[in-house]
């Protein structure tokens, strides 16, 4: 069993040019923030190495941050063999908000991330399949968990309002 | 009811007007579409088993909408349902009825402002006979509302137009 400091740590030996860190001082488990674009490279290494085996994706969700002008991505992850967990984290631009997928590293990432792609609208760059998984298909009003999102007036032509 | 008063009087004759006949008949055995949406689905099945038992009004669940008399909307609406509530109802043969079961099919229940995602209200796609208010409705409230429906179409008539 790792702590989230040995981890990082480890991390940081692994990826000497990434801009990683760790943050502590939560009522909860500590977080490592990771790049967007890295996180694939990030997870398939917490995923392969010998003394981390993460094989569960516990939970993954986006996190609309509009004071900041950030979608975040946090990832829950677990070791059935090892039993340790960690939490990962990303930011990307609200106007851009590209993250690299992590389906092919755990493929129950899949649905995860469509769903964030569906209710915040988070672009996971080389899903195979980013769809709307919840809403509509053909729903063209934004995407429903972000702060400022406005119901439409109509959708097919039944009124949406109270 | 007009014929079944007369019915032992006359030995094997049973004397009526095609319109009760019909009608007697058509509410006695009410077949339902077999489709529940949310939590007030659970109530609707508790009240299909055994202990509430909707077969002893002639209510079966039918895999089909094409055999179906009726259908219940028991729960949460979304707008991606909707559309396909909308096709499950055209399916259906006329005369067909609709009940509304619980808050969320009535008018969006818990999700009457948040709901971006909700229907407020199963009457804004499809014609509703019989409202069924709760959250979710106990069965015996559904079985009342069962018996509002039954009463509904004993008085219907060939000729007027009701729905
Ligand atoms: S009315 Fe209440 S019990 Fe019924 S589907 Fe809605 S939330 Fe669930």
């Amino acid at each position: 069993m790792k702590k989230a400091e040995e981890i990082f740590q480890l991390l940081k030996d692994n990826f000497p040019a990434s801009n990683l860190e760790l943050k502590t001082d939560q009522p909860t488990e500590a977080i490592i923030i990771a790049s967007p674009l890295e996180i694939d490279k990030i997870c398939f290494f917490l995923h392969d190495a010998p003394e981390l085996l993460f094989d569960d994706l516990m939970n993954l969700s986006g996190v609309d941050e509009p004071k900041a002008g950030l979608l975040a991505v946090y990832y829950h992850l677990g070791s059935t063999k090892i039993k340790h967990k960690i939490t990962l984290k990303v930011s990307t631009d609200r106007n851009k908000p590209e993250v690299s997928t992590l389906t092919e590293v755990w493929k129950s990432a899949d649905w995860h991330e469509r769903e964030a792609y569906d209710l915040l609208g988070i672009i996971f760059l080389n899903h195979p399949d980013l769809r709307r998984i919840l809403m509509p298909y053909d729903w063209d009003a934004g995407y429903p968990l972000r702060k400022d999102y406005e119901n439409p007036e109509f959708y097919q032509g039944m009124k949406v309002p109270y | 009811m007009g014929f079944l008063d007369k019915e032992f009087t006359d030995g094997n004759i049973v004397i009526a007007k095609a319109e009760d006949l019909f009608n007697w008949a058509r509410l006695s055995s009410l077949w339902q579409v077999s489709f529940g949406l949310a939590c007030c689905a659970i109530e609707m099945m508790a009240t299909s088993a055994s202990h509430y038992d909707f077969d002893r009004f002639g209510v079966i669940p039918r895999p089909s909408p094409r055999h179906a008399d009726f259908i219940i909307i028991s729960g949460t609406v979304t707008l991606k349902m909707a559309t396909r509530i909308k096709r499950l109802y055209e399916q259906m043969p006329d005369p067909k009825y609709i009940i509304s079961m619980g808050s969320c099919a009535n008018c969006g229940g818990p999700y009457w402002e948040h709901g971006y995602h909700v229907l407020k209200g199963i009457d804004r796609v499809i014609p509703v006979d019989v409202y069924v208010p709760g959250c979710p409705p106990r069965p015996e409230a559904l079985l009342e509302g069962l018996l509002k429906l039954q009463e509904k179409i004993r008085h219907e008539s060939m000729i007027k137009k009701t729905a």
